[in-house]
């Protein structure tokens, strides 16, 4: 067994942080080194907290994302795994090694605790958040899994099936998830291989996702990113800033329950796949219309800047609706949603290529909430289906996922330790 | 939670209605000779008390199928073991035994755990070894094993020759995975010898790259199931009996240490994630579930030869990897007919199946990557 320390041992192969990014300084003999300003994008995110990181900090530009499927039936194994999971997410969000030896420290016979190749690189911003499918509470027939009797969440049912879908079983589901953010794909990549490995024999990964170039703000520092239909995402979405909103529709609370959750949020993933060359045989006009923003200011078509307010109201000249009744933003609008709202954190892919010529390319949608049911169903009932949102002709969902994100932890707290009290 | 293999193995002896019988001798065996009756469903010994030292067992196969008969201590580290006993057939074997509790297990069919009779020798106590003695002394208990596969080897490369050389298509078929058993279980040992294991055990489009003539176990069965037939074939099927035996003579000259041995029970299962999950190793035949099996079986006994060593410092490490074996087993032999011995085709087996299988090599993989770091302290 690993005896895994709960704090990782830093100096071990990895940058202090503080330091990390910096360039060496010139030192002479008697003169300190003149300061150099860290990196901010290399920079450790803190682990520890009321609600866990990944969710409202500010969107990296980098996703791994896993879905695992448990193989034990053991709590105690569960237990276990969740409490090295922990550490070991500790160990390498600021920057260190997994593991009481590290990737080189170690008996030249045994493989190396850590697998390496984050060595020498800073944090780079390392987010780990980790989410319970309803797989993990209950099995196909109901029964209750790791004397989770009672503790599945209502709103952790099934997502409903949606006009349009075309899910593959095997990109959808998953009793646990891991999202791993970063500012650098190796970093990210290193965190989930490494998890992925502590997991062996207790658990096996059922998909897993890479993304780039965050497509949504979640911040108001943050510019909007765009997605591979090449316009701004995420000009409305909820952002970090806005207290009221987040506390409103991102975290669960007390009054929700349940109380193990108290603190955390849901997840959904979406994979959607994108028909890019179809859309890009299409007008400039057209592709506005479908989305209702200007493709290069990202401001409604109802006027103003990328971020005035959307008037749902609005006339064109044509005496028509400025933003079109089936467009994007329209459908997709707390108006016309019971004031629903998301915080969407998606990220672009592209998975290679389909041998017909075309990229393999989409968007893998995330977003949190408090109530799925009430916010992700709600404005995807509005959205899916040939006769509603336009852009429909142009994707595809093809994997789904809903996770129950427990709260933070503490010092010396796991992920789900309330859970599992 | 240590797991006990053997009451597994009792289970399902129960099961199909095979029965152990001891004759309850009360005092312990004083000659150290015994018999050993085999049947299809039954293992007599004729005496389950012993005295510690060297004791004869005449293993006689009353049965139909072929059989095996092992003792086995802790954890089923081989004491010694007879292979390919066939019917009507007697084979001695001599085993050198301290006081402990042991058990002979007979396989009729060479299959599964076999039908265990626990034996009790009193006596003498294996004296305390010191760390390198132990050391040497798994090495010498997986040489023991390695020796009775590879004469296995020999016997059954011939008969899977000579069913070549005559034409017998159905016939080499048939031996074809079930030499190939014997070569996979000591694969590490085949390893040792760079050069002569890809012209026994290569692949054709390794072959093409390499600009050689493709030749070997793989040739042979490209032939027998897609050509359907021997043509040709003669000249691969003396080369391959050829250089089986050069393996095996090299592998008795040099024997692997423990060291090797840890690594080669990781090599094993390398093989297995590699090379078996994939179906690539017996492309033609879709066989490859012998070959998995061979490659567990092979990892396992260099595992046990070390249990002593391994027990002494990391006794959790033992009881994960009695359980992940345990695992990969009960996954694995869902897929044997055991009435015939015979696997199920490869290409059958549905994704899930092999992801399960997959999930548990790997399951076992981790414990047994940190096998070689607890054998290297040792010594």
């Amino acid at each position: 067994m690993s005896r895994r320390k709960l704090l990782g041992t830093a100096g071990l192969g990895a940058l202090a942080a503080g330091v990390a990014g910096a360039g060496a300084g010139y030192a002479a003999a008697d003169t300190s080194p003149p300061p150099v300003a860290a990196d901010p994008h290399a920079l450790p995110i803190p682990f520890e907290g009321v609600h866990q990181a990944g969710i409202v900090t500010p969107a990296q530009d980098r996703l791994y994302f896993v879905a695992l499927d448990l193989t034990t039936e053991d709590r105690d194994s569960l237990i276990a795994l969740l409490k090295q999971w922990t550490a070991a997410a500790r160990q390498m969000t600021q920057g260190n090694d997994v593991g009481e030896m590290g990737a080189v420290s170690g008996s030249p016979y045994s493989p190396p605790e850590d697998t390496g190749e984050a060595l020498g690189l800073p944090p780079s911003g390392l987010t780990i958040t980790i989410g319970f499918g309803r797989g993990m509470f209950v099995d196909a027939k109901g029964r209750p899994r790791f004397g989770l009797d009672g503790k599945l969440p209502d709103l952790l049912a099934d997502l409903p099936p949606f006009v349009g879908d075309r899910l593959d079983p095997a990109l959808c589901g998953g009793d646990l998830a891991i999202q791993a953010c970063a500012n650098d794909p190796q970093i990210a990549v290193h965190a989930i291989r490494n998890l992925v490995r502590i997991a062996f024999g207790r658990a096996t990964v059922r998909y897993s996702q890479m993304g780039f170039g965050r497509t949504s703000s979640t911040s108001s520092a943050q510019v909007t990113a765009r997605n591979l239909f090449g316009f701004k995402d995420g000009t409305a979405n909820i952002k970090v800033e806005q207290k009221k909103d987040v506390d409103d529709f991102v975290w669960v609370h007390e009054q929700d329950g349940p109380d193990w959750l108290v603190g955390g949020s849901y997840l959904v993933t979406r994979k959607i796949d994108m028909r890019i060359e179809i859309w890009d045989r299409e007008s400039l006009e057209g592709q506005e219309a479908s989305i209702g923003r200007a493709k290069g200011s990202g401001g409604p078509l109802s006027g103003g800047d990328e971020f005035a307010a959307i008037d749902l109201a609005a006339k064109g000249d044509d005496g028509e609706p400025a933003i079109a009744e089936r467009s994007h933003v329209r459908l997709a609008h707390p108006d016309v949603n019971h004031g629903a709202k998301l915080l969407r954190r998606g990220y672009n892919f592209v998975d290679g290529s389909n041998g017909l010529g075309q990229l393999s390319a989409g968007l893998f949608f995330i977003a949190y909430q408090r109530d799925p049911v009430q916010q992700f169903v709600q404005i995807q009932r509005s959205l899916a289906g040939s006769t509603r949102d336009l852009l429909n002709e142009y994707i595809v969902h093809v994997g789904s996922g809903l996770f129950a994100c427990p709260p933070g932890v503490g010092r010396d707290g796991y992920w789900g330790d309330k859970l599992f009290a | 939670m240590k797991l006990p293999l053997a009451t597994v193995g009792v289970l399902t002896v129960a099961a199909l209605g095979l029965t152990a019988c001891g004759s309850e001798s009360g005092s312990p065996s004083a000659s150290g000779d015994l018999t050993v009756r085999a049947t299809d469903s039954k293992c007599t010994v004729s005496a389950t008390k012993l005295k510690a030292g060297p004791s004869t067992f005449k293993v006689t196969n009353e049965g139909s199928k072929v059989t095996e008969f092992y003792v086995y201590a802790d954890g089923d580290r081989i004491m010694g073991e007879v292979e390919n006993v066939g019917p009507g057939l007697t084979r001695n074997l001599v085993v050198d035994l301290p006081k402990g509790t042991y058990e002979g297990a007979c396989k009729p069919g060479m299959v599964g755990d076999g039908i265990r009779q626990t034996l009790t020798v009193s006596g003498e106590a294996a004296k305390k070894l010191s760390d390198s003695e132990e050391l040497t002394a798994a090495a010498d208990g997986y040489a023991r094993y390695v020796k009775s596969q590879s004469d296995t080897l020999i016997v059954k490369t011939t008969e899977f020759v000579d069913a070549v050389k005559a034409g017998k298509v159905d016939e080499a078929k048939k031996l074809y995975p079930v030499a190939r058993t014997y070569w996979e279980r000591i694969e590490p040992v085949a390893e040792k010898f760079g050069d002569l294991d890809p012209i026994t055990d290569g692949r054709e489009p390794d072959a093409k790259a390499e600009g050689v003539d493709f030749t070997g176990w793989h040739r042979i069965e490209k032939q027998l199931w897609v050509a359907g037939n021997t043509d040709g074939m003669d000249v691969y099927a003396d080369q391959l009996l050829d250089n089986v035996k050069k393996i095996v003579a090299l592998g008795q000259d040099a024997p692997l240490t423990a060291l090797e041995l840890a690594q080669g029970s990781k090599g094993l299962l390398d093989e297995v994630a590699t090379g078996k999950i994939t179906g690539e190793e017996d492309e033609f035949s879709h066989t490859d579930l012998w070959d998995f099996k061979a490659n567990i079986e092979g990892s396992q006994a260099a595992i046990a030869a070390l249990r002593p060593v391994l027990e002494k410092r990391e006794p959790e490490l033992v009881a994960q990897l009695d359980a992940q074996f345990a695992a990969v087993d009960k996954e694995l032999n869902q897929h044997q007919d055991t009435s015939t011995g015979e696997w199920t085709s490869y290409d059958k087996l549905t994704k899930d199946q092999v992801k399960a299988l997959s999930d548990a090599v790997a399951a076992l993989g981790e414990p047994i990557s940190k096998v070689a770091a607890v054998v290297a302290s040792a010594a």
